[in-house]
Order: structure tokens, then sequence, then C-alpha cells
């Protein structure tokens, strides 16, 4: 290796699969060249980003230049310009600029699309990924400005794949695997996915708003994409019916013909199946129990926790009667510390074209955040400075036992002159009738 | 608004300020040209589009500034 890095050798003596061993793998790669790679980039990049690393660990210090004004044309985002401050000692690292590529809906690719990714970025990146980064979105790490276009170019015309959103964007919007594959699914995640990915271009990739916004899909609410808690706008799946009992798949649970959570946890013996302790006993609202040989649910006291439906899927099924409920505001380090979002629409059937969703919910949101919001607020920050009632203002949505997460907790709601039957205005004497002065 | 007219208040704007600062929120433009966010990023955009403006981003923040303006671009040699 080109620099010593002995700190960074450290690293991989943990129990756990190490970057730097991988680092290292793709260092000795490019110096072999055995697939006799055009390498547009130096070589060295990949022993120039460990010199570097290990330079910032022994200084305790970064030496990264972040932030810049590379893109590609038209594009305020997808391209995230990095420089390192000792560009003679690390050459390979000068320009080290990251590319976020847009992540196919629920990350299904063929191995054929990844193999082209991967060979583009051998080519004319440093080989590095970020498979993939916190958005969804694959990241190739370490690129130089000159290779920027040519990237964009191939991805966009021989690849079929954009770029990603960063910045002041849209982001690049993220679904769970859905219908695709999954029977808890009550709408077509990737569906609706691709459509707002493809109906908000303009947003994802022309900055404009207060700061990041970003849209994720879960298929139910077991939550598998995480979206109450890492999105502005949640979209998470939910049916209005009632769950579909298979009584006869009930008994089978319960007489150990069938293992519970799919075999989940089979790896010990967690002893005979017990219907009452591990499923009615552990329902949050209480609203099942057996009635003989008959399991019952009392369904409008259901809260969609979904675990008996996890734990029996073969006698417990997703209701008929599907839809999406809307929940806004969410993100982890938020003013207050950690904030999941808030429901401001209990069901809505998610058919395609998706124009209430967008019209009714989405675009109202938008405009007012882009007015009202504060440089770097997200929605949910405005959310909490602006209240509720705002919100509902904005989106004329009616207020709803629903929307309330425990009762009291803001007890300050101020009515309108026009909400109040006859305005402020009172009779007086009509007033003194049933009240002492 | 008429485009032309629109650039002018930018670049006017933007060039005042420039001894205190060269990259601006998107929201400091619309202020600028006084329309509401929807209405000013048509104009904006079509400033990036001509090489008015041009986009710095931090990858979590997107700023605007006049093209060239400030240290980074000569710094980084990308001028």
């Amino acid at each position: 290796m080109k620099h010593e890095t002995p700190l960074l050798d450290q690293l991989e003596s943990g129990p756990w699969p190490s970057f730097v061993s991988d680092m290292k793998q793709e260092a000795e790669r490019r110096a072999k060249n055995p697939d006799n790679i055009e390498y547009q980039i130096p070589v060295d990049v990949v022993e120039d980003i460990m010199g570097l690393l290990e330079l910032s660990y022994v200084h305790g210090r970064t030496h990264w230049k972040h932030g810049g004004i590379v893109g590609v044309f038209g594009y305020g985002g997808g391209v995230i310009g990095r420089y390192c401050d000792q560009p003679e000692m690390f050459p390979g690292v000068a320009h080290f600029h990251t590319m976020r590529i847009a992540q196919p809906g629920a990350k299904f690719y063929t191995t054929e699309h990844l193999r082209n990714l991967c060979d583009l970025w051998d080519r004319r990146g440093s080989g590095l990924t970020n498979m993939h980064g916190s958005t969804g979105d694959i990241i190739f790490l370490g690129t130089t400005t000159k290779q920027i276009e040519e990237i964009f170019f191939e991805l966009t015309h021989n690849i079929g794949q954009d770029l990603g959103g960063s910045g002041s964007n849209l982001r690049t919007p993220a679904d769970c695997i859905g219908q695709a594959r999954c029977e808890y699914a009550c709408y077509d995640t990737q569906d609706l996915c691709y459509d707002l990915t493809m109906e908000y271009q303009d947003e994802l990739h022309r900055p404009a708003f207060p700061y990041k916004f970003k849209f994720k899909m879960d298929g139910c609410p077991n939550g598998c994409v995480a979206s109450i808690a890492r999105s502005d706008m949640a979209f998470i799946g939910t049916w209005r019916d009632d769950i579909k009992i298979d009584q006869e798949a009930v008994q089978a649970y319960i007489g150990g013909e069938f293992v519970p959570n799919a075999g989940a946890h089979s790896g010990r013996d967690w002893g005979a199946f017990d219907i009452q302790k591990e499923v009615i006993g552990l329902c949050p609202t209480e609203c099942m129990w057996m009635d003989g040989k008959e399991l019952k649910i009392d369904n409008k006291e259901c809260n969609r926790c979904m675990h008996c439906i996890n734990v029996m899927p073969r006698a417990l099924r997703i209701g008929d009667d599907r839809g999406l409920s809307v929940l806004v505001g969410g993100k982890a380090p938020i003013l207050d510390g950690a904030q999941l979002c808030t429901l401001i629409v209990p069901f809505v059937k998610a058919e395609s074209p998706y124009t209430e969703i967008k019209e009714n919910i989405i675009e109202p949101i938008w405009d007012w955040w882009m007015e009202e919001g504060k440089n770097r607020e997200r929605l949910g920050e405005l959310m909490k400075r602006q209240g509720m009632q705002k919100l509902l203002e904005v989106t004329g949505l009616e207020p709803d036992v629903r929307m309330v997460q425990e009762p009291r907790t803001n007890p300050y709601i101020f009515w309108k002159e026009e909400e109040v039957e006859g305005g402020w205005d009172r009779d007086i004497n009509e007033f003194r009738k049933y009240h002492q002065r | 608004m008429e485009y032309e007219e629109a650039k002018k208040m930018i670049v006017d704007g933007l060039t005042k300020k420039m001894k205190t600062k060269t990259k601006f929120y998107f929201n400091d433009l619309a202020k600028i040209i006084d329309l509401k966010p929807r209405e000013a990023k048509k104009l904006i955009n079509q400033m990036i589009q001509d090489g008015t403006l041009e986009y710095w981003s931090s990858g979590s923040t997107s700023l605007y500034g006049l093209k060239g303006a400030g240290k980074q671009a000569h710094a980084e040699h990308e001028d």
C-alpha cells in the first residue's frame, strides 16, 4: 500500500467485517487491474483515501472540504462536491465528489443492472459505493469534476438510471417491497413511489424547498421502511374493514400444525404455542378473545399493530377494503429530539393516478411549507412552530379524533370567529338571565 | 413579472450583498423579486439554465449564487 495506515489496520481487528478490509481489497484490485479497465480517475484513489483517513485519525480533524458548486447541467441535486485539503499529499482524492443514484423501486434490480452500474463506477469513479445510503439511493463515493457529466450521460443513456435527490430537494422516494412479494401490502407501494417520483421530477432535481423533504411508502403498518420515523410524509398501508379470520387455521396454530411467525423464531425451543399468551394477551387494545373454539376480534378497536397477523399469517389476513394512511412531519434529530409523523389522513384509497393524494394533501402542504418554512426548517418543525391547527387549515382537512395521539396534550385550541356560532357578539341581556353579575 | 426584469433585480440584489456573502437560500431570492416560491422558482430555474446563477450544495442544503462568485470556484480550479 502507498501509505502506512496503522490506525485503520486496527479497525480490522474487531469482530465485524471492516470497511478497511473492503478498501484494501479494492485498492489491490485497481492496482492489478485484472479486467483491463481504462481508469478515468487516478488508479490509486483508494490508497489515497485510506492515507487521508489515517491522517484525519492522527490529527483528530477532518481533511475534507465538504460541499460545492459541482453538478450536472440543470440539476441542483444528485452530486455533492467534496475536496481534500491535502491535495499534494493525496492527489488521488483532490476531488472526491459523491454521486447519488436513484435506487430502483423497493431496491429491486437485476444482477445485470447492478453489474452495469458497478462497471461504470469502476471506470469513471473510485469503485467504492455505499449500498444503500439512508435515503435509499445508491451512493457512488468519489470521482473527479470532469467525470460527472460523463457518468450522468452513461447513466441516463445506457443504463436507464437517473440521479437521486440531495440538498433542499424532494429526496428520492423510497418504498418497501410491497405487493411484489408481501401479502401484507395494502397498496401497490412501488406504483405510488414511481408515480410520485415521475410527477415531481422538478421538485426532485431543482431545489426550491426550505430544506430536504422525504416521501416514504410502507405497504402495511409493520413499517419495514420505517416511514413514520424517517420521512416528512409517510404513506402507510391500512384497511378499513375486518381482519379476515380462517378459524380452521387458527386451530392448526393452536394444535401445533402450523409454526407461529412462519417459523421466524424457530432457532430455539419456545415450548408449545400458547395463543392466549402469545397473541390475545399481547393485543395492545385487548380487542381479541376466544369464544369456545372461535377467535373473535372487535375490529373497531384494532389499531393495526399487526402482531396477531404476523404471528398467525395463515389464519389472519388484512381486510379487503384497502388503502393507506398519510402521516406527516417525522424525522430524527428535530427541535425537541426525534419526532414521529403525525396522522393527518386516516384512510384514503390508493388508486392511480393518486389525484386526491397529490392535489389535496401533498401540494397544499408544500405550498404552506415553501411560504412559511424558515431556511433549513423541516415540515415537522414548522408543524410544531405553527401548530396542527394551521396544518389542518392549509390542507382543508377536517379535524378527526384519530389525529389525537392522546387526550389533553394540547388544550390551547384557539377558535376563530367564523368557527363559532353567532361569532363573538352576544346578547348581554340573554346572558344575564342565566349569569349574575 | 418579465424574466429580464427579475434577472436584473436578482443580479443587482446579490451583487449588492457580495461583500458579505455570495451564497443565498432560495427564499432570499424569492424575497428579492417579491414573488411566491412557486412563481419565483420558474424564473430562478431559468437563471440557472442561462448561466446567471449557479447552485451550491452541501449535500443537505442547497444555496444559490451568481456564477463564479465566491472563493471556491477558483480555489478548486472549477472556473
